[in-house]
């Protein structure tokens, strides 16, 4: 081999100035955006470590530090223990009712041919709407006297029911809600997992004898959806975490706390007594609960979505 | 290996059409119960809007007024709030917000997916990880370091914690790292700057993403509540759903023709865009999400 | 085993109408191929046949039963897919055994958790899984068994989506261009072993290929589709050597078919480029018709043309093509700038021209195809025809 490759020490200086200004480049157009997560992510979280170890109340000149006090407090505190617990409710109903009944639409509307598109329109409606602009009209409907809903009770020879401010069905109802506004979103990330399932398959199913809906789906939908389910799993479970529009408008979480939930006592706590502390820390109990449950999902879910 | 014979005089051809029938009847049963659940907000929404308030407090259930009484709630609606204002704030908030969002995340997506630098991949990890935190979690301090500049009750406070959207990058960055290297070095070899192949040449060819970002993005944050409740309290900059709110708790509850007027009308702007530009939407969240 | 019948079949999607009232028996254990170009509603027959598609009109017989009310798998009917359509999520035992788990256990025994339960699940899943273990060994894939399709290479996908159609011994198989996501190597030796496995089963194939050599290396007999319709029905051989149009004549056979224009002269003789040929046809044929040559039919005339009264004309070599056994000669003919002809020859032939040389190529009448200017074949009467014995013109 007697070919003649270029020194290095005579390509050296273009490429190095080549690469000094892909580094600046580079630190350039990202130094916007590192400012920004600095600011606005990672100093706010380092305050908010900082915070939850005190008993800082905003406006006040002095604070004094309490340890791990105020996570001792949060876990002892009846009312957070409660709307831990509402909100693990709230999820446990919104996640599967979200997730399955996004399914099942998803895969009744697929394939439709012509009336596919009215229906995406209809059940993906609610995730576009002001969900605090629904929520008063929800609360009309299920209006214990006025609302259409008890007025179909009524006529149905039932006693009215008090959907919102019975403690045993307010909860139950805003999770109804919830699953109302989820279910289009979920229901058309289905339907693009569904879009990327080969065709070709489900007739080969349909050959093998699997002809029935419920053979077709145990046989090929379900498994080949995987992924997307594991991912809308989560979505869902996130969105539902995080409950608060609802709770805020409909029911200030009532009746008797039941339907308080946690990030609607973080701003209670953080932004009406202005217990800024405590609020840190319930925060941080937040973010726990929900990185938690999503990284237990993703590892429970993600043997089964490979093949 | 025999294959159980199937009796291929069992199934009928009548046989084969009840089949259909019913299964057709079952879909569509489902579908059309589910969509009146869906639909019955909007449809009592618009009901009750232009409904006297006699007839809504009779309790009858009744789809159509037996007086037309629109013009007076909605007029009542509007006088009592300024429900366009609210409107407005949204549509200044959601563009000023993409506006940074994307001036912002563009050009970091290029740099983590085309360009190397040092602490590229310490900036990838913290986005990763910004990607798990929900906004709720930076708002305490964002409000306190907000109230010590005096800029509460502004734009700017409704905005700030949403210029950078660790989404847009991380959305971004995959779409960018799809493109080609080879047109990026001829667009050199030409002479063009990093900045231009950025705006000129990368960003023009990543428009589906950004399209479906920009709709993720407006949703998102003129439906937005939790942050404007913490930061606002001058009515009016209140977006549609804080104005909602205000304009509830003023007329508790009692006024529900005027109410779901007003709920119309904050409703409407983003519905009817989602109207028009159905596929958009669908597409703009199938793909933010799906990604 | 059964025969498929199928009676003025007829399908458009929308405005596209892909098939215009098809009929077709296919005996029962025969190996029918349906070919044409891509478009021709081939594959749209095949799925009719399937159950898949169902026609606008007529009927579909399988083993002398009407089937149009019945759904694909009650129809006794295999399919291999092109892209084989293997589940991806199931092993290459649990591909193979599905068709059998379908058939052979009731609703209740295959759902999840309430299987656990039922009594006769047990011996039906032995059952299967040594049908299954059958099968495998006649494909080869013993070894392959436990191994999911994303592992496997495109000919090992070929016999578990064959071993599939297998398991439940259909009466008809149903093959969608099977081959043709294989290399042309692998798609030689899967010919041969396609025709095998026909011949072992006895069972009635309908394949489908747009690969004319496909369709007359297999086939006991060949549909010739175009434009919804059927061209011609026959064996390869027939089909080869008289085609019924010009379309199956272009279609069939590799290189290509000669074509070249030719004048019917008074009382019906034919003249190609002015010369007269052995050949008249009936007046009613019109004033220009086509003559078909196949490359094979070609020779080099040695010494004087014309001399031998035979049919001959002149062109320019242009291109010789080796192919090892043998060479393509690749003419241009003189003064028309588009249509050229090919020619197969001996080595040892090509070797004896050098290109760019004017040569004069004969052929025999007797086996030339003439074509009307609708592109039917047209039977050529007098002198000219397979009587008239000529000696073949052979270098």
């Amino acid at each position: 081999m007697t070919l003649v490759l270029p020194s290095p020490a005579r390509v050296a200086p273009a490429a190095g100035r080549r690469l000094l200004l892909e580094r600046f480049t580079g630190l350039g157009f990202a130094l916007p955006a590192l400012a920004l997560l600095v600011l606005t992510i990672l100093a706010p979280l380092a305050v908010l470590v900082v915070l939850s170890a005190t008993n800082y109340e905003f406006g006040a000149v002095d604070m004094d530090w309490v340890g791990l006090g105020n996570f001792q407090k949060a876990l002892a505190d009846p009312i957070i223990r409660r709307s831990l617990l509402n909100t693990l409710i709230y999820v446990a109903i919104v996640v599967p009712g979200g997730v399955l009944g996004g399914l099942l639409i998803a895969v009744l509307v697929h394939r439709r041919g012509k009336m596919r598109s009215v229906y995406e329109v209809i059940y993906f409606l609610p995730v576009t709407s002001t969900l605090i602009a629904m929520a008063t009209v929800w609360q009309f409907l299920l209006h214990p006297s006025l609302g259409p809903i008890n007025g179909l009770i009524k006529w149905l020879g039932f006693a009215p029911v008090a959907f919102l401010s019975e403690p045993t069905t307010a909860l139950a109802t805003l999770a109804v809600i919830g699953v109302w506004q989820i279910l289009g979103f979920n229901m058309i990330l289905f339907l693009a997992g569904l879009t990327a399932i080969p065709r070709d398959l489900y007739e080969a199913a349909d050959i093998d004898g699997c002809s029935g809906g419920i053979d077709r789906f145990l046989t090929i939908t379900w498994p080949l959806l995987g992924p997307t389910t594991m991912f809308v799993v989560i979505t869902t479970m996130i969105t539902a975490f995080k409950i608060f529009d609802t709770v805020a408008v409909m029911t200030r979480g009532g009746p008797v706390g039941s339907t308080e939930v946690l990030l609607y006592n973080i701003y209670l706590e953080g932004f009406q007594y202005f217990h800024t502390g405590y609020a840190a820390a319930l925060t941080f109990i937040f973010l726990a609960v929900i990185l938690l449950f999503s990284a237990a999902q993703t590892f429970s879910l993600d043997k089964k979505v490979h093949y | 290996m025999s294959g159980a014979p199937l009796p291929a005089q069992a199934v009928t051809p009548a046989h084969s059409v009840l089949r259909r029938f019913v299964s057709m009847a079952l879909v569509h049963g489902v579908l059309v119960a589910g969509a009146i659940f869906m639909l019955a907000p909007f449809v009592w929404m618009l009901v009750t809007s232009i409904k006297p308030p006699a007839e809504i407090f009779s309790g009858e259930i009744a789809l159509w007024p037996k007086r037309f009484y629109g013009v007076e709630n909605y007029s009542l609606a509007m006088e009592k709030a300024p429900l366009l204002r609210f409107a407005l704030n949204g549509v200044i908030i959601c563009v000023g917000i993409l506006a940074v969002q994307l001036l912002v995340a563009i050009p970091c997506a290029y740099a983590l997916a085309k360009l190397r630098f040092p602490g590229r991949n310490l900036l990838f990890v913290l986005i990763l990880l910004g990607l798990c935190i929900p906004v709720q979690v930076p708002a305490m301090p964002l409000y306190i370091a907000l109230a010590h500049l005096g800029v509460l009750n502004t734009y700017f406070s409704m905005m700030v914690p949403f210029f950078l959207s660790v989404f847009a990058i991380f959305l971004f960055r995959q779409f960018f790292r799809s493109f080609p290297d080879d047109i990026i070095n001829a667009a050199r070899l030409d002479g063009m700057s990093e900045f231009e192949i950025v705006w000129r040449i990368v960003t023009p060819s990543a428009w589906p993403a950004i399209a479906a970002f920009s709709v993720f993005s407006a949703v998102a944050h003129w439906n937005d509540l939790y942050w404007p409740l913490i930061v606002i309290s001058d009515a009016k900059l209140a977006p549609p759903p804080l104005g909602m709110m205000f304009f509830a708790d003023a007329e508790s509850g009692s006024n529900y023709g005027a109410l779901t007027a007003a709920a119309t009308i904050l409703t409407a702007p983003l519905v009817i865009a989602f109207l028009i530009a159905r596929r958009r939407f669908i597409d703009g969240i199938t793909m933010t999400g799906v990604k | 085993m059964a025969t498929v019948a199928l009676s003025s079949i007829a399908k458009s999607f929308g405005p596209t109408r892909v098939l215009g009232g098809v009929d077709l028996d296919i005996a029962d254990g025969e190996f029918l191929t349906l070919v044409g170009p891509s478009g021709c509603g081939k594959s749209t027959m095949i799925r009719i046949i399937a159950g898949l598609e169902h026609q606008d009109s007529g009927s579909v017989a399988i083993g002398g039963q009407g089937v149009d009310h019945l759904r694909p798998h009650e129809r006794r009917v295999a399919m291999v897919f092109q892209s084989y359509a293997l589940y991806p999520h199931m092993s290459v035992r649990q591909n193979i055994a599905l068709p059998l788990t379908m058939s052979r256990l009731r609703l209740w025994q295959r759902l999840p958790l309430l299987r656990q339960l039922s009594p006769g699940r047990r011996e039906a899943m032995r059952a299967i899984q040594a049908d299954v273990a059958a099968v495998a060994a006649q494909l080869q894939l013993e070894q392959l068994l436990d191994r999911k399709p994303a592992q496997l290479s495109g000919g090992q996908r070929q016999r578990v989506a064959l071993g599939r159609a297998m398991v439940r011994s259909p009466d008809v198989f149903l093959m969608d261009e099977p081959l043709s996501n294989l290399d042309a190597k692998l798609r030689v030796h899967m010919r041969t072993e396609l025709a095998e496995l026909h011949k072992r089963l006895g069972a009635t194939f309908v394949y489908v290929t747009h690969d004319q050599v496909e369709a007359m290396t297999m086939s006991d007999r060949v549909a010739m589709m175009d434009s919804g319709m059927i061209l011609q029905l026959g064996t390869p051989s027939q089909l080869y050597e008289k085609p019924a149009s010009l379309k199956v004549a272009q279609f069939i056979g590799s290189p290509a078919i000669n074509l070249l224009p030719a004048t019917v002269a008074a009382g019906g003789r034919l003249e190609l480029f002015g010369r007269p040929l052995a050949l008249s046809v009936a007046p009613e044929a019109g004033q220009a018709v086509t003559l078909g040559v196949r490359p094979e039919a070609l020779a080099l005339v040695q010494g004087e043309p014309g001399g031998t009264g035979s049919a001959w004309f002149s062109a320019r070599l242009r291109r010789k093509e080796n192919l090892g056994s043998e060479y393509i000669l690749h003419f241009e003919l003189a003064g028309r700038d588009a249509s050229g002809v090919s020619m197969r020859v001996s080595p040892a032939i090509a070797a004896s021209v050098s290109e760019a040389a004017e040569l004069a190529l004969g052929f025999d009448e007797a086996a030339c195809h003439v074509f009307d200017a609708q592109g039917q074949r047209i039977e050529p009467r007098g002198q000219g025809s397979a009587t008239a014995s000529v000696v073949p013109l052979r270098a």
